[in-house]
């Protein structure tokens, strides 16, 4: 036999009763693989980042209340009950974990990348943030504050990047090319 | 629960190990697993994300590590369905040695005397208005209960019994504690508490970081500011 996982095997024969009994239609695998390669992902996320960087009232909205402030993007896919957007500044560095599951801004990243629901990520980043950064090479200065945030209930936690030096000579395009999924939950600059 | 999930602050898991340009899903199966999710939704035997979250926490503890966000996901859902009595793990067992594959450690660990979540949300969304007045304002300190609690929990073991500083306040919420065990939504004041490196982690911390988390009323307690 193939070398498939016990766990690949379990999942696919419950997907053939679950199938039988029409509790799960035939064709849901392929709308949820074509939903999140598709249609969710960091790009979402990175649109409201350029747009903060771009325009100072929205910043100010999207700092102030997150949750009303994404609204008009119409985001679907993947729950954000409230969103709550913390800025990284040259004094302060945010990063974000959930330790007891994976909670994660579905709407905004898309699903979260392995090592993000990984024991190392989450048992590490809260007690040895500064350490699990320059894994991830990102080198703050000592005096730089490092703020975790462990997403233990239903609010939803994006970072905003600082701007680019250069963001004033860059497109719209360019800037959404900068902002990287990892910048957003706060293991990359 | 004092489960293998509440893993903030354990040693020994080593680096975080990445893979560049990495896919949403690796292999079928894990779409397989996210769609069996919405499957036992819409069956209505998993009612809300608390009684989902608990069910992954119950699971072995040896394949909670071992078979990977959705193996965990896979064997919440055997337990939901099991637990529920839509079928039985020996008809998932006969399904894959009849395709001719190998069983293997099985995640699940369906419970005897299951809780019944016998009501469905409310509404898609997690918050409740409240019209009672929160305990704790901004700028107040706080301790976290120290007390361990057999069910669920999202209070994690590294931040019991600490003393933190409520940074912000968010209105009323789903109790998880109670929903996910079908006792109702029981709605509580949510808080977000910020705790200093050195109270969570003592002398050793790193300088100059802070762990913030969002907390729900009946975890905390007044102190007075020292």
């Amino acid at each position: 036999m193939s070398e498939a996982k016990p766990q690949a095997l379990r999942a696919e024969a419950l997907e053939s009763i679950l199938i039988e009994r029409g509790l799960l239609k035939a064709e849901a695998v392929d709308e949820v693989i074509a939903l999140f390669n598709e249609r969710i992902g960091p790009m979402n996320g990175a649109q409201v980042v350029v747009k903060a960087w771009r325009d100072p009232d929205f910043k100010a909205r999207l700092l102030a209340d997150g949750t009303e402030a994404i609204k008009p993007f119409d985001f679907s896919g993947g729950q954000v009950d409230k969103l709550v957007v913390v800025e990284n500044t040259p004094n302060v560095h945010n990063v974000v974990v959930c330790t007891l599951c994976s909670c994660y801004p579905w709407a905004l990243l898309g699903l979260p990348p392995r090592w993000y629901k990984d024991p190392a990520y989450r048992s590490r980043v809260v007690r040895e943030p500064r350490a699990v950064l320059k894994e991830f090479g990102v080198e703050l200065d000592e005096g730089t504050e490092v703020r975790v945030w462990d997403s233990s209930a239903e609010i939803r936690y994006l970072v905003l990047p600082q701007v680019p030096e250069d963001a004033a000579d860059l497109s719209e395009q360019a800037l959404l090319d900068r902002v990287s999924r990892d910048a957003m939950i706060g293991v990359a600059l | 629960m004092d489960g293998i999930h509440d893993l903030g602050g354990k040693h020994g898991f080593g680096e975080v190990v990445r893979e560049p340009n990495e896919p949403a899903f690796h292999e079928r199966w894990e779409a397989v697993v996210f769609a069996l999710s919405g499957a036992v939704g819409a069956a209505g035997v998993m009612r809300n994300v608390d009684q989902f979250r608990h069910a992954v926490e119950r699971i072995d503890p040896v394949a909670y590590l071992d078979h990977g966000y959705y193996g965990r996901w896979l064997g919440g859902i055997e337990n939901l369905l099991v637990e529920a009595g839509l079928l039985t793990q020996r008809e998932i067992d006969d399904r894959v040695q009849r395709s001719g594959g190998v069983l293997g450690r099985v995640a699940a660990r369906p419970s005897s005397a299951p809780d019944r979540v016998d009501y469905a949300p409310e509404g898609l969304e997690a918050q409740r208005p409240l019209s009672t007045v929160p305990s704790f304002r901004v700028g107040d300190a706080v301790v976290t209960q120290g007390a361990p609690c057999a069910g669920h929990t999202r209070l994690p073991a590294y931040a019991r019994g600490k003393r933190g500083e409520v940074t912000a306040w968010h209105g009323g919420w789903i109790f998880p504690d109670a929903n996910a065990h079908g006792q109702g939504e029981r709605p509580a004041h949510l808080y977000t508490i910020s705790f200093p490196g050195k109270t969570l982690w003592g002398a050793g911390a790193e300088p100059a970081t802070s762990v913030s988390l969002d907390l729900f009323e009946p975890y905390l307690e007044k102190v007075a500011p020292s």
